[in-house]
């Protein structure tokens, strides 16, 4: 289903990009970059109500291929944009919600590994393995 | 030998040569040409011994050993010019051994002329690659008989780079660690070479002795002098390390290869060794080293950080950021592998898993038996994924106890320990090195002390920090109660946190001075124990402390048991008045002198101090505990709320 996860840094710079090497993949990064714009916006507009896990969902979808791109921000304002494709059966909320959950936890991994600085690019391979377990499940 | 005859065939000078000489140089022939198998002109190596003039070494082989005597090329050049083989334009016997002579001379630093092989000279040296070596040790009568030999052809400086590649191709290890050597391509050293290198030397003893060496290192019981079982289980690699210097890495894998099909399983000395670096960095096998701690030592491997990363990914299987002893030995472990060129696996080896490491290796050999059974109590069998820290290090701490049977899985184990305990000296030293280790625990887990080491050595001599007061306290004090109480504040201290069991000052006796001292000890550890276990009542484990104790106390003081129960449930904050105030009974009490009296109320204001460190420091951590806990029923409200029907989509 997911065609497209990226993991986005605080200062918007990607850590991780990672998309099926179905199509051009240029074009997936430039979906996660316009969506920035709108997740800057929605941060922006929740002000201090912060929940803890948060979810926007954006229903970028575009005119020949159905696409939508969800974002997931987490308290650091580490951004996961995940770009899936729906013309599967429509994702439920709940599932997306859980694969957001699978990568806050991955990437909490992640940190805990002392020799990784944050702001480096990932490159654990449990993660990996993680994030192509996603990508693949549902193609 | 026929060399000296000139031969027919290269019209090279008489030599002279050693019998020494003559062994070596016909060995190296007959390998040059019997090395070159289905190349032209070598006769089998008997052969070439009986008729010199028919036999020839063939080129390559040849070429591969001149360049193994590290001359320069030109001098080389010389050396064949010299020996005659460009006049015949081939290598006799008459040439290799006049050539060979002549490398010993140029490595003797002789200029390289006909007149210089006349003198005796010693051996040529040269850097065997790997696969000379296993032809040239293909011989195990030759391997004893040429011991002497040995040293020259043990791997220099530039062999490693050789090995390297070779090494990829056959999955053995190369000797990163040589300690003689300075490999270029190789990971460079670290201080772990000097360290390995010692503790090679601690551990054989001898250096140069090869089957000696490799003998010690080989514990299980293989057979010594690997040559002999060369045809047996892998005897290229074997012999191979037969020529290698003597690492202990190298010689934890050699360990480690012998084992039929387990690269990644740890030895008894490289546990040992592990636990040996643990300690040096965390002085209580049972608690953690922190992830900065571990970084810095871990980087001193000088592999990349990308390779310590992965490693670190594989053996911190909780991901909490720190490691334990099984989680520490097995990233030691991947890392000695990795350096010793194996690739590193995809996931975790089971025989690296924390869970099979604590149960192959039981029992480590810690130097005291306190440590021992520390070690293993240490059982982070309690290894929930989500580890809550205070909870894993006061599991342990309870799970306690200085008993040579580690066996802490049960509460009521843990109660059987407790009462088996009778003897009160030893008892005395455990609990007071045990205390002092929980102490140490304790104050290691909020890392207010960093253990890195910017020196292996330094730390490993540094031993056990005693943050805690000394173990034994003033023994000067002849009168019972004092010597009494010395031992029941400083060791309740650290006690009360652990909520481990009150150590038994064990000397029974002196019933009708020590009455009153049962009361305050009474006081003392049913309510410092108690503090710890009933801020942690989360953990189940942490149930079974309550339980162990009101058992174990009776045997431990059987005139103080109406004591303890009666006291069991008075509030921790009054500890410290209770404690001060029945201190204060007993000496009046006493007909003794009055400085006695100060000191132990000196004494026992001090460990009362320290008491009450313990207990802020209990309840920093149970704050934590308590944020941590926040946390988690926020994620449950978010499930909870996601499990509601979903509103809008």
């Amino acid at each position: 289903m997911a065609v497209c996860i990226a993991v986005i840094a605080k200062e918007n710079y990607p850590l991780y990009i990672r998309s099926t090497p179905t199509e051009n993949e240029l074009k997936f990064h430039y979906m996660v970059h316009t969506s920035l714009d709108v997740v800057d916006e929605k941060i922006s507009a929740m002000g201090k109500a912060l929940v803890d896990q948060r979810e926007l969902y954006l229903g970028l979808l575009y005119p020949t291929e159905d696409y939508k791109v969800y974002d997931y921000v987490t308290n650091s304002k580490v951004k996961f944009v995940m770009v899936v494709d729906s013309s599967n059966t429509a994702l439920r909320d709940n599932e997306i919600r859980s694969m957001f959950r699978k990568l806050h936890n991955s990437y909490t991994d992640v940190m805990c590994n002392p020799f990784y600085n944050p702001g480096d690019r990932i490159q654990s391979r449990a993660f990996d393995n993680m994030v192509t377990s996603m990508m693949i499940q549902v193609c | 030998m026929e060399v000296a005859a000139g031969g027919g065939c290269g019209a090279g000078p008489p030599l002279l040569l050693s019998e020494s000489e003559q062994q070596c140089y016909s060995e190296l022939f007959a390998r040059c040409a019997g090395a070159a198998s289905g190349s032209p002109g070598p006769g089998p190596p008997e052969a070439t011994r009986v008729a010199p003039g028919t036999a020839t070494a063939a080129a390559g082989p040849v070429a591969d050993l001149f360049r193994a005597s590290q001359l320069p090329p030109e001098t080389l050049h010389q050396i064949t010019e010299l020996c005659g083989a460009k006049r015949v334009g081939y290598f006799g016997p008459t040439q290799f051994y006049v050539a060979l002579k002549l490398i010993a001379a140029a490595q003797s630093g002789l200029p390289v002329r006909t007149e210089s092989i006349k003198c005796e000279l010693p051996l040529p040296r040269f850097v065997m690659s790997k696969s000379d070596a296993e032809i040239r040790f293909g011989n195990p009568a030759e391997l004893h008989g040429k011991k002497v030999q040995i040293p020259y052809l043990t791997t220099e400086k530039n062999s490693l780079k050789r090995m390297d590649d070779e090494d990829k191709q056959q999955e053995t290890p190369s000797p990163t660690m040589s300690p003689l050597a300075s490999p270029p391509s190789s990971p460079p050293h670290y201080q772990r070479v000097s360290l390995s290198h010692g503790y090679s030397k601690l551990r054989s003893g001898t250096e140069q002795m090869q089957p000696a060496s490799y003998e010690t290192r080989q514990p299980i019981g293989q057979p010594e002098g690997s040559s002999s079982e060369g045809p047996g289980s892998k005897p290229l690699r074997r012999q191979a390390s037969l020529i290698r210097s003597f690492s202990v890495e190298r010689e934890l894998q050699d360990n480690s290869i012998n084992y039929p099909d387990e690269p990644w399983r740890i030895t008894e000395e490289q546990r040992e060794y592990y636990v040996n670096q643990f300690r040096s960095l965390q002085p209580d096998p049972n608690s953690f080293i922190s992830g900065s701690v571990a970084k810095n030592f871990f980087t001193k491997s000088k592999l990349s950080i990308p390779e310590l990363s992965y490693i670190w990914e594989l053996s911190d299987a909780d991901c909490d950021g720190a490691l334990t002893l099984p989680e520490f030995c097995a990233a030691f472990h991947l890392i000695v592998a990795r350096k010793n060129g194996y690739p590193l696996p995809e996931g975790l080896p089971p025989t690296l898993q924390p869970e099979y490491l604590q149960a192959a290796f039981p029992k480590s050999k810690w130097e005291c038996a306190i440590f021992d059974s520390y070690s293993e109590s240490m059982p982070a069998n309690q290894q929930p994924c989500d580890l809550n820290r205070m909870e894993k290090t006061s599991v342990k701490d309870m799970a306690d106890f200085p008993v040579p049977t580690q066996d802490a899985t049960t509460g009521d184990d843990k109660q059987a320990l407790k009462s088996t305990v009778t003897e009160p000296l030893p008892k005395d030293l455990s609990e007071d090195t045990a205390t002092s280790k929980d102490y140490n625990s304790l104050k290691a887990r909020p890392r207010s002390r960093s253990y890195s080491s910017t020196s292996i050595e330094e730390t490993m001599k540094r031993g056990e920090d005693p943050p805690t007061p000394p173990p034994r306290p003033q023994k000067t004090h002849s009168r019972a109660s004092s010597l009494d109480l010395n031992k029941v504040f400083q060791p309740s201290v650290p006690a009360t946190n652990s909520g481990l069991l009150p150590p038994p000052p064990a000397l029974p006796p002196r019933p009708c001075q020590t009455q009153s001292e049962p009361v305050t000890e009474a006081d003392l550890h049913p309510q410092l124990n108690r503090a710890p276990s009933q801020a942690a009542e989360s953990s189940p484990a942490k149930k079974d402390a309550p339980h162990a104790q009101p058992p174990s106390k009776p045997i431990r003081r059987k005139f103080r048991t109406e004591n303890q129960t009666t006291e069991s449930q008075e509030p921790a904050a009054a500890v410290g008045g209770a404690a001060s105030a029945a201190v204060v009974k007993p000496h009046p009490t006493v007909q003794k002198q009055s400085s006695k009296q100060k000191k132990a109320i000196q004494t026992a204001i001090r460990k009362n101090k320290e008491a009450n460190a313990v207990l802020a420091r209990l309840n920093s951590e149970l704050q934590q505990q308590l944020k941590e806990v926040h946390q988690e029923r926020i994620a449950l409200e978010n499930q909870l709320e996601q499990l509601r029907p979903v509103t809008v989509l």
